[in-house]
């Protein structure tokens, strides 16, 4: 059984189409981020999850029932929105209450689950209070403390964080991580925050233009993104994309940049399918992080670039590298001095390198 | 050298000091220029309503009144007693009351509904709806005057405080719609959004979480209304005669019909008492509505 299930939904306003053929599943207790930048649809999908936005074409499935036509309040789900959403005229108690109220679940009930989620959440000395008399952290957790009264199936969150300052979004970002540690509960979480995607979820679904790009384990969408929009849109900065072709010859391949006759082997990477390799246009992909200054696996490969700019971050600097004329980023510690507009010896770890079709830019 | 320079900055000092005191006197002088030339008829009206037709005749518009003397209130609002002819504000004043209060609260409750629904219940053509609404705002009432008399005709409310009622409500709708729609769309959706998953219904979400923090707006569109129906005469004066006209329409009837000798000082205590309750509405409800401005209910 599928805690959540979308099968093949569409979404349009108007003439613009939102969402194109979404395929999602989540198991039972996992943390789903739905990551991407703003107007991917990420927030409609989750308003359609939350029955808050209507469906053109397919169905979702909460636990294997079709809830496509269910009122928001039936599907046993919560949601936590970017403003709290918290109602200003009701104190706190009140604002978490209200939901069972609703739901008319008996007086003892609603006292004994506002209790324990009110100790839990460390606002039982805040009950009395107005929203505007709350903090932005305290209004978040009571935004959660909402969701959480309810005991849902599905948490769904929409960007709680982005209305904090950046030390509390780290705060907050790890008490969401324990929380869901604890209640084990099912999570849907939109955000455009990589750092918050890759730290919270079990799974993340990336997406672009209303389609699902990649939905897979953050392990896997950093280092085997699906297709060069996941591979730029994750890491900072982003993996570097150097357009090149493919050179095959008996059992060796390589790669070569354009404009350079210099063959970088690439016998060890994996690829989706071996054939139809020779003079291919690819981008090859490295990260940053994955460019040494020093050799420190046997299999990094040693290359010579100039260095033209240098950007200090405090713990590590950002420097810019010239390969004929594509610009290629590397991320060292600040404390490496690198001379500028000399060329340099530079180690790439092909371990972790990626390659994609440069016509259709998926992964190969 | 540094000596030189302080006491240069201290001439600097002195005379920007002397030019700020002298603005500020001027200024006030205008503040007080102002305040005399507005309060000035209402000094007359209240000074002249306090005499009697023998001191009016003898003394000056400024003369001060030998006494109190609140006769001529009295006059106005209960009449001299004797029968036929005598019009006096009292029925009217009710009239009044009875026309303003069901207006003020049915066009301000159906301007809170609509303003709720154009921005939280958004539909297909909810704009058109809306900028035909705001037509309602710019027509010219003389241009409605027959089609509304038809109707409350046909409705056999005409010549009624309730067909009254009726005009004022409808035509108020335009302008509270526009105020309550501005304010509504910059209360958050996602309140609504969040109040839905609680299981709230259109109606539990109107009055549970949106009129509560509404308390500025209402102000400002009863104050609004109360005074534009209070004070209207176009409408009281077509669409009512006789016992059913507004206090408005009986103070003109009253001013105008004097037979013999025209009595200023009823005719100013009239004028004050058809006046007092915006007033009165303006005093008590502008203090509510400062207090509901700086509470800052729905920012997050």
């Amino acid at each position: 059984m599928k805690t959540l299930k979308i099968d093949e939904l569409s979404k349009n306003f108007g003439t613009t189409e939102v969402l194109r053929k979404i395929n999602l599943e989540i198991d039972e207790g996992n943390f789903l981020v739905l990551l991407g930048p703003s107007g991917c649809g990420k927030s409609t999908l989750l308003n359609i999850i939350a029955g808050l936005e209507t469906i053109n074409e397919g169905n979702v499935y909460i636990d294997d029932y079709n809830v496509s036509k269910v009122e928001p309040k039936d599907r046993n789900i919560a949601m936590v929105f970017q403003s709290y959403a918290l109602y200003p005229s009701m104190n706190v108690r009140e604002n978490m209450i209200f939901g069972l109220k609703q739901a008319k679940v008996s007086k003892e009930k609603i006292e004994e689950q506002l209790q324990k989620v009110s100790k839990f959440l460390q606002v039982d000395a805040l009950l009395e209070r107005k929203p505007s008399q709350l903090s932005g952290g305290q209004r978040q957790r009571v935004a959660i403390g909402r969701a959480l009264v309810r005991e849902p199936r599905i948490f769904l969150f929409d960007e709680p964080l982005s209305n904090l300052d950046a030390k509390l979004r780290v705060e907050m970002r790890r008490e969401i991580k324990k929380l869901h540690q604890q209640l084990k509960t099912t999570v849907v979480y939109v955000t455009h925050d990589q750092t918050e995607a890759m730290s919270l979820g079990t799974n993340i679904a990336i997406m672009n233009h209303g389609v699902i790009q990649q939905n897979d384990t953050p392990e896997n969408i950093y280092n085997k993104p699906s297709n060069t929009f996941v591979a730029d849109f994750i890491g900072s900065p982003s993996m570097n994309l150097i357009k090149g072709n493919l050179k095959q010859s008996s059992n060796q391949i390589s790669f070569v940049a354009n404009g350079s006759n210099f063959e970088i082997p690439i016998n060890g990477y994996e690829f989706k399918e071996k054939s139809n390799l020779e003079n291919k246009e690819v981008y090859f992909g490295i990260r940053p992080e994955h460019i040494f200054s020093k050799k420190s696996n046997e299999g990094d490969f040693e290359i010579n670039l100039r260095a033209d700019l240098s950007e200090y971050i405090g713990h590590e600097q950002i420097m810019t590298f010239d390969y004929e004329n594509q610009e290629v980023l590397a991320k060292f510690p600040s404390t490496i001095k690198i001379e500028l507009s000399k060329n340099t010896k530079l180690y790439f770890d092909l371990t972790q390198i990626s390659l994609f079709d440069a016509k259709t830019e998926e992964r190969i | 050298m540094q000596d030189k320079i302080h006491s240069s900055y201290k001439q600097l000092e002195q005379r920007s000091k002397y030019t700020n005191m002298f603005l500020r006197w001027f200024l006030y002088l205008v503040l007080i220029l102002f305040a005399l030339y507005f309060i000035f008829p209402l000094y007359v009206m209240i000074v002249t309503s306090l005499k009697t037709m023998e001191e009016i005749r003898q003394g000056t518009l400024l003369t001060w009144p030998s006494g109190l003397n609140f006769d001529s209130w009295a006059v106005a609002w209960g009449g001299r007693g004797y029968g036929a002819g005598d019009t006096f504000l009292k029925p009217y004043f009710w009239n009044s009351i009875k026309m303003v209060v069901p207006a003020v609260f049915f066009s301000t409750f159906i301007g809170a509904m609509t303003g709720y629904v154009l921005t939280k219940w958004r539909f297909k053509g909810d704009q058109w709806v809306f900028l035909f609404l705001l037509f309602g705002c710019f027509i010219p009432f003389q241009a409605i005057l027959l089609p509304m008399a038809r109707t409350l005709g046909v409705l056999g409310i005409s010549n009624s405080v309730i067909g009254l009622v009726l005009v004022h409500t409808v035509y108020g709708i335009p302008f509270t719609t526009l105020f309550f729609r501005n304010y509504y769309i910059s209360v958050p959706t996602e309140l609504v959004k969040a109040a839905r998953i609680d299981g709230a219904g259109f109606f539990k979400i109107f009055f549970k979480i949106l009129l509560p923090i509404s308390a500025p707006i209402i102000v400002v569109t009863v104050i609004w209304q109360f005074t534009q129906i209070w004070n209207d005469f176009l409408f009281g004066s077509t669409f009512s005669f006789g016992e059913a006209a507004p206090i408005q329409v009986a103070l003109n009837n009253m001013v105008l019909s004097s037979t013999s000798v025209k009595e200023y000082n009823v005719d100013m205590a009239s004028a004050i008492i058809a006046g007092v309750p915006t007033l009165i509405v303006y005093v008590l409800a502008g203090k509510y509505f400062i207090r509901g401005l700086t509470s800052g209910a729905v920012k997050g």
